[in-house]
């Protein structure tokens, strides 16, 4: 029996000014009918630049050697014509931003049937009705409706599934799928993860599955490769590699998966309030053309909590339940509509811009995105030193270059770096430089605004040690805003749960993992992949179905409260109540989980 | 080994946007090398006088429309003195006319340019920074001010103000920062939506200090660049206004009058079209290389 694709030794190398750089070093592998192959490595490992070199698919500066036969045929070097008749037919590949993937102007049906009839002329009924059983299959709701409508009208989780419509509608052999769910919100993750599992069992599609995220590995892939700059390290079936790892770099990589069982921090130390928000309400006009009415889009509805000095409070949410939005009102960098934000007890929303500007030394923020929230034409030290120029102004130059280093120190860079540009750090050194600009002017509270999501696995346990360390030595209050309710777990002392902009639950972290009480608490850490294979194979993991609902629409955050929703009339104008089931335990008002 | 060194006490020093950016120009050769025959133009333009042994309104209607001494086609004619570059149809000498339009033509291009560069940045910055109303309101003014025909406007404005030389720059500048305004704004809009700025303004960094630290260094590029299209820009429409008897007049002369009336004398006497445009055709060539320079210069992520 031949394999349905193997590659042999091989090289990809990228021609650059400097020198060549060997992105994929002498790299063989098989991967059988049917079955998942799962390419795990961060980011720059190759693990792409793989796939893509195999397809015949680099940028114009790569080029690729050794030998890739599908079903003992050689495809490498092959003639564009023939390639193209095996690729988006045999072998298929979805990425990971699927907006970019998409043509913007084409209707998403007709993308689909281009991709069908470029491979198999059908006649056009035919045609669209094998387009809207692909997109059932991929459980599009209303799938008929949703061929007409243009990709930016989808959601991300649903342009993935379009994606994956299109690229399996010519029921390929190999589906190559590079980074699928990364841009995708953990519940819809778990729903694409779950489609492609189908695909494999249904279909019979050999998939290979290329991650960054064991989670995302363990659940479905059969054989596991680890690679690490261009190189394989470490290779075998999925249980092997997650119960018994040979590689001391898979060992760590296994190690520096969060895990929602992670033991957190101790208890909540009883110290200081600093600060103290009170129904809290943030909203954005909504335009809906030129003539209608503005409508609004309430992203933070009436929350309420306290943070005390020395405490992190965990934020969770998915995109688009208001968590940043959160964030940025605290902070004063959003006007608050309604309610309260007492910073040692002043009530900053009504104090003026400059009075707001030189309170700031108490409170900073760390951003998501290191390199989007550095000047990309300022050294690094100058970014650190900004603050403390902006709020100790009288400081000399060799007090500020000193503190610079210290903290660069600190935070584990190289004080040598002050002159380096942003782009010249990898990301994690990056957001070393966003921790010590927003620590070098020792504020008593931190906002990290999924400070860890742009990280690579090891780099994201590195960051969350290097937080609890400054936290442990300076009596740091943090807030920790992250989609991903495994990653807060390390650091919480309390979690707060958002959906649609308000709390759902809120708890000290123990008793919310522990036993989480709202059924959107639950979708969220089953959703929530664990390198664990067992585990993944059998527990039901998508809990909730379909998208976030919108925000725009009033009735949604009654989605964990139908009862309400129908016999009410005036349910638009209700808000599920917060009710302290235990001490210090809240959890919104939800119908009964069945 | 040494050289790392160096650079260690180098980097400790610090350094700063300007400085990197200075040091990466005159790495530049095409830069460098525009930026020195743009200065030895400049130089020769200012001393003139001492240059050649002509006044550049000295007629002489013996040695009209004379080849150069060395001229290899026809005959000189020249009797008396050398002309280097010739001598026009009233016999003057065309070295010293095109020196001569060199100041015009150098000043009109860097003043009015300059006035483009204060005045859109300023404005193009206040509006996108501002945003909201105060942005529609710059913004539509500019665009009414766009609508306006551009000759008519010079010619108003000659009108009204008697012509002098000084109004030239003026009537040029207010049409040129248009579109300087619109780009600068365009540029501030969007980075006054990237994170970076959001973290200054979290770090406790004012408005003012955002403008000058973190936008105007951003929007630097594209003005820049826009800059070194604007100099020949504004050149070309000094010599057209000229053409119209709107701009400079005799016996003063520029780049653009002097290309024009030897466009006319082609044929008999081509030097005094070949000298005036291969004067204006390198400054324009240098200063799109000190442009593509400064760009790049000012950009440290392309080193």
């Amino acid at each position: 029996m031949t394999a349905l694709l193997e590659i042999r030794n091989l090289n990809v190398y990228f021609a650059t000014p400097d020198s060549d750089v060997h992105a994929v070093k002498d790299v063989s592998l098989t991967i059988g009918e049917s079955e998942c192959l799962g390419v795990v490595g961060e980011s720059g490992s190759g693990k792409s630049q793989l796939f893509l070199g195999a397809m015949g698919l680099l940028a114009s500066n790569g080029r690729a050697s050794g030998s890739v036969l599908y079903r003992g045929q050689e495809i490498l070097g092959a003639p564009a014509a023939s390639l193209n008749r095996l690729r988006g037919a045999k072998i298929t590949m979805i990425f990971q931003d699927p907006l970019t993937s998409l043509t913007p102007h084409m209707t998403v049906g007709a993308q689909i049937m281009e991709a069908l009839n470029s491979h198999r002329a059908l006649p056009r009924d035919e045609a669209r009705a094998r387009v809207r059983e692909m997109l059932e299959y991929v459980r599009i709701p209303d799938a008929a409706r949703r061929m007409t409508q243009y990709p930016h009208e989808l959601s991300g989780g649903m342009r993935q599934r379009v994606m994956i419509a299109m690229a399996t509608i010519t029921g390929p052999d190999l589906l190559i799928a590079d980074e699928p769910t990364t841009a995708l919100d953990v519940t819809v993750q778990a729903q694409i993860l779950e489609i492609l599992r189908a695909l494999k069992s249904d279909k019979k599609t050999a998939i290979a599955l290329i991650s960054h995220d064991m989670g995302v590995i363990a659940g479905n892939a059969d054989q596991v490769q680890v690679m690490r700059s261009g190189r394989i390290v470490e290779q075998g079936p999925v249980d092997n590699i997650f119960y018994a790892p040979q590689q001391d770099y898979t060992k760590m990589l296994l190690a520096a998966m969060p895990r929602a069982a992670d033991p957190g921090p101790d208890t909540s130390p009883r110290q200081e309030l600093l600060l103290d928000v009170r129904d809290l309400k943030v909203s954005f006009p909504v335009s809906q053309g030129i003539f209608a009415k503005a409508k609004e889009l309430r992203a933070v509805d009436g929350v309420s909590f306290t943070l005390r000095a020395g405490e992190t409070l965990g934020v969770v949410g998915e995109s688009g339940c208001g968590k940043s939005t959160l964030a940025r009102a605290v902070l004063q960098l959003l006007p608050a509509d309604k309610g309260k934000v007492l910073w040692l007890g002043r009530d900053l929303t009504e104090e003026s811009r400059e009075d707001i500007r030189r309170q700031r030394r108490g409170f900073q923020i760390v951003f998501q995105d290191p390199l989007a929230s550095l000047d990309p034409r300022m050294p690094v030290g100058v970014s650190i030193a900004e603050p403390l120029k902006a709020l100790e102004p009288g400081l000399s130059r060799a007090d500020i270059a000193a503190r610079v280093r210290a903290m660069m120190q600190k935070v584990g860079l190289e004080p040598e770096w002050i002159n380096r540009y942003p782009h010249e750090l990898s990301g994690g050194q990056n957001q070393r430089v966003g921790i010590a600009r927003a620590m070098i002017i020792a504020p008593r509270m931190v906002v990290c605004d999924e400070a860890v999501s742009a990280l690579d696995v090891s780099i994201q346990a590195q960051i969350v040690d290097l937080l609890k360390g400054l936290q442990a030595e300076t009596g740091l209050a943090m807030i920790f805003i992250s989609h991903d309710l495994a990653v807060v777990r390390r650091l919480s002392h309390r979690v707060m749960v958002l959906y649609l902009g308000r709390v759902v639950e809120m708890a000290n972290s123990d008793a919310l993992y522990r036993d989480p009480r709202h059924p959107y608490t639950r979708a969220l850490l089953a959703a929530a992949p664990t390198p664990d294979p067992r585990h993944e194979r059998t527990r039901p993991r998508a809990l909730l179905t379909g998208d976030l609902p919108s925000p725009l629409d009033r009735r949604a955050q009654l989605s964990f409260l139908k009862s309400k929703r129908i016999d009410d009339a005036e349910a638009d104008q209700y808000r599920p109540l917060l009710i302290e089931e235990a001490p210090g335990h809240f959890v919104a008002e939800h119908d009964p989980v069945i | 080994m040494k050289t790392d060194v160096m650079d260690a006490a180098v980097a400790l020093k610090g350094r700063s946007l300007w400085k990197d950016a200075w040091t990466r120009l005159l790495r530049n050769r095409a830069a460098l090398a525009s930026m020195i025959i743009l200065g030895l133009i400049a130089a020769l333009a200012l001393f003139a006088p001492l240059v050649s042994a002509y006044a550049y309104d000295e007629i002489n209607y013996e040695i009209v429309s004379c080849a150069p001494n060395w001229w290899p086609i026809s005959a000189p004619c020249l009797a008396g003195g050398t002309h280097w570059f010739g001598t026009d149809a009233v016999g003057r000498d065309l070295f010293v006319r095109v020196l001569y339009g060199a100041r015009v033509s150098l000043a009109v291009g860097f003043v009015a340019t300059l006035v483009s560069l204060v005045i859109g940045v300023a404005y193009g910055a206040t509006a996108g920074y501002l945003g909201g109303r105060v942005d529609a309101l710059m913004m539509r003014l500019v665009d009414i001010l766009y609508s306006l025909p551009f000759i008519f406007f010079v010619i108003i404005l000659m009108v009204l103000f008697d012509r002098n030389f000084f109004l030239l720059f003026v009537a040029i500048g207010a049409v040129v920062w248009l579109t300087m305004a619109r780009i600068v704004r365009g540029q501030t809009l969007s980075i006054k939506q990237k994170e970076f700025v959001e973290a200054a303004r979290a770090g406790g960094v004012s408005s003012f200090g955002i403008i000058t630290r973190h936008i105007m260094p951003n929007v630097v590029g594209p003005v820049v660049v826009y800059v070194t299209l604007t100099v020949p820009d504004v050149i070309l429409i000094e010599s057209f206004l000229s053409f119209l008897g709107l701009g400079i007049q005799e016996p003063l002369t520029s780049w653009g009058v002097l290309i024009a009336d030897g466009a006319n004398t082609m044929e008999s006497a081509p030097w005094l079209l070949i000298f005036p445009a291969l004067f204006m055709a390198v400054t324009l060539f240098c200063f799109n290389f000190i442009g593509d320079g400064l760009r790049d210069a000012l950009d440290p992520r392309d080193r």
